[in-house]
């Protein structure tokens, strides 16, 4: 099922009467989301990504704009006649009920021709918990399970009625770095394996792009840039964007170009062509830096951290606008840890710059 | 026969005495003694953290063995005395051991009569009061304006005497009548209750005064006994309701659960402990059932003339000490709490398997 937002908003009237200041948590969203993707939305708290999911599932009322599922306006319908499937931050698991009876209760609801047996329920909610992998826990209460489980029966409680959208509110939120890494990769199987449309709300930048084929970045109820992980990641709208994707985060130095030479300091750092002279703001990927003994951008060495494969180089520059630069290069690379400062060059696809007043992208030629 | 035996050793050979005697002294001393200086005194010289907080609560304890299990030992010795008399007792008179009171009390009708009506009034009034308390709690947390002045209404019950609430009561249901009874006719000066079933048509009915039949008695105490009962209930059940995560409802609407189902299978269940704790209550509140027959019609326990047919259970006892036999009043008191054991160990046994934590 497609996934359709027209120009959606959602402003909260003010609690505060006198100032009468409102909240938009989501400003004007239009995005068709293809049907069987799983589809992220990321952004930092507050930004109207959770609004956004609740508007799709109905428990919210968008201010204005349409949603269609399909061909179908939604926007009017309520919840229950949505035909989605919405899996909680915390579950929302029935406590007093077992498993089973958490997956057969959406079944049991079907009212007129979808009227079910007990036996076609009791099947549904066996091939679900199978999907999911829980089929071994049915008689069990959501109490006696882990995080991980208990994540599985919301999800097979949510697709045992054939939703035709499946919601998850930041899905992983409530589970352990372990059992994150595991469950996302099942979110992704899962939806594989049904193909239903999925829209999913994370915070998380590598969970996002992990398993989304599509992510959604959104800021303050705005949404910043739509597109896959990779291309989102190689290719940032702004400065926001470029800033909150990518473990460990981008570098951002303060710079300024003149006849199309990007400097940093009074360093010539490299080539820009079509860039008209002024001030920038300079994003450098960790994996941007190439370790060179005469290289342009001299930093002052605090430490090397070796992971093994790679070796991280924090250093010092007096133009960066974080604490410090973190550069991320391969272990076969000989350092002098002893040396005072360490010299790069960058890899210029991995450079982005953006002007120093709007932080949107500017974009050059090599 | 053992049993009697241990009694009479326990009772007779005075050992309880200097035990318990012994035992109240002491705690009569710390409580005393240790004020706020010589227990930090105290504390440090022992250096033991765990006599702390016995200090702290020595006086507390003090006043607890004076007065609740002193009376309760009390009490239990005494039913066992036969024909036990407080005045002979401090006059130096001793008496046989025996189960003579508790066959006395089981045996007396008056005492049968105020079972049966204690049990009438709980079956009645624990189900009723349950019900309504547990639809008006849900319907004051579904509405959002006028929630806390509605609240504040409803409990005002619960801030009021409730021999001031049964007078109230007695005068609603009054049929003000010279002739009444006699030969059935009304003089129109009747309580509240009467004027408005006057205007469906209905003859006005005698509730409360002379000649009321047993029935329309046993109504209106009902219908008191559960409104007296209600604030509390829905306090529970209120606050019950506001801490169940409202996401469970939002993930039944989703699914597009029926409200019906909404209601009886996710509130109920997920109040279930607030519900056993309410009803397990009402229960040991409605064994002792006493104030509110005294408010509506006076301690003869019964309407005009018919002293004593409303009388409950703690009617009894209080009927027995003004008596003074203590004897017949403590074995009451024990088949009384003999009664409410009981029937509490069935509803905790229900609920365990019904209630879910």
């Amino acid at each position: 099922m497609k996934v359709e937002l027209q120009n959606l908003t959602k402003i909260f009237p003010s609690r505060n009467k006198k100032s009468g200041e409102e909240v938009v948590a989501v400003n004007n969203f239009t995005f068709t989301i293809p049907d069987g993707k799983l589809v992220g939305l990321l952004g930092p708290s507050g930004c109207g990504k959770s609004t956004t999911l609740y508007m799709i599932s109905g428990l919210q009322q968008p201010t204005s704009g349409k949603i269609f599922f399909g061909e179908e306006d939604v926007t009017e319908l309520s919840p229950e006649n949505r035909g989605i499937g919405l899996v909680f931050q915390n579950y929302a698991l029935y406590p007093h009920m077992t498993v089973r009876q958490n997956i057969l209760f959406p079944l049991q609801n079907l009212r007129g021709k979808d009227k079910m047996t007990k036996q076609q329920m009791l099947d549904r909610a066996y091939e679900a918990a199978k999907l999911v992998q829980i089929d071994g826990l049915m008689d069990r209460k959501p109490n006696e399970l882990s995080g991980g489980q208990q994540q599985r029966v919301a999800i097979a409680r949510a697709l045992v009625k054939m939703p035709r959208v499946l919601l998850l509110d930041e899905p992983l939120s409530n589970l352990d770095a372990r059992l994150r890494l595991q469950t996302r990769e099942e979110i992704r199987r899962i939806q594989k394996e049904t193909g239903i449309t999925t829209i999913f709300v994370t915070h998380d930048q590598e969970e996002a792009m992990s398993i989304s084929d599509i992510i959604v970045v959104m800021k303050l109820g705005v949404v910043q840039q739509i597109g896959k992980p990779q291309e989102i990641y190689d290719d940032p709208i702004n400065l926001f964007v470029a800033k909150f994707l990518g473990t460990p985060p981008i570098n951002v130095l303060s710079g300024y170009v003149k006849d199309e030479k990007l400097y940093i300091g009074d360093a010539e750092i490299m080539t820009v062509n079509g860039v008209d002279d002024r001030d920038v703001t300079v994003a450098i990927r960790p994996e941007g830096f190439n370790l060179e003994e005469n290289g342009p951008l001299v930093c002052a060495l605090s430490n090397v951290e070796v992971m093994g494969r790679d070796v991280s180089i924090v250093s010092r520059h007096e133009s960066s606008l974080n604490p410090v630069l973190r550069s991320i290069i391969n272990a076969d690379n000989k350092i002098d840890i002893t040396a005072e400062t360490v010299s790069f060059s960058l890899k210029p696809h991995k450079v982005f710059l953006f002007d120093a007043e709007t932080e949107e992208r500017i974009y050059f030629e090599v | 026969m053992a049993v009697l035996n241990f009694l009479n050793r326990v009772f007779v050979e005075g050992f309880w005495k200097t035990f318990c005697v012994k035992w109240i002294w002491q705690t009569f001393c710390v409580a005393w003694v240790h004020d706020a200086f010589y227990i930090q005194f105290l504390c440090k010289k022992l250096k033991y953290d765990k006599w702390k907080g016995w200090v702290y609560l020595a006086p507390c304890i003090a006043l607890l063995l004076v007065f609740t299990v002193w009376p309760i030992i009390n009490t239990v010795r005494v039913s066992f005395l036969e024909g036990y008399d407080s005045l002979a007792a401090i006059g130096g008179e001793t008496f046989d051991i025996g189960i003579g009171n508790f066959e006395r009390v089981v045996n007396a009708p008056k005492f049968l009569t105020c079972l049966k009506n204690t049990m009438l009034l709980c079956v009645l009034t624990v189900p009723i009061s349950t019900i309504l308390a547990l639809l008006i709690a849900v319907c004051l947390n579904a509405i959002k304006p006028l929630q806390r002045a509605l609240q504040t209404i409803f409990f005002l019950p619960y801030v009021t005497n409730s021999i001031a609430i049964g007078m109230v009561f007695m005068a609603m249901f009054q049929m003000v009548g010279s002739n009444f009874g006699s030969d059935n006719q009304y003089i129109a000066s009747a309580g509240i209750i009467n004027n408005i079933i006057g205007l469906f048509g209905v003859e006005p009915i005698n509730w409360v005064n002379a000649n009321s039949s047993y029935g329309a008695n046993i109504a209106v105490l009902t219908i008191y006994i559960v409104w007296n009962a209600l604030p509390f209930k829905i306090l529970i059940l209120l606050g019950g309701l506001q801490s169940v995560n409202k996401q469970y409802y939002e993930a039944a609407k989703i699914d597009s659960t029926p409200r019906w189902r909404v209601f009886t299978r996710i509130t109920v269940p997920l109040l279930s402990p607030m519900l056993a704790y309410v009803v397990i209550t009402g229960f040991i509140g409605g064994f002792k059932e006493y104030s509110s027959i005294v408010g509506i019609f006076d301690a003869k326990m019964g309407a005009p003339g018919q002293a004593g047919t409303l009388n409950t259970m703690v009617g009894y006892i209080y009927d027995a000490i003004a008596n003074t036999k203590h004897g017949i009043a403590s074995a009451a008191a024990l088949i009384l709490f003999a009664i409410i054991f009981v029937v509490t160990m069935i509803n905790l046994y229900v609920s365990k398997k019904k209630t879910h934590y």
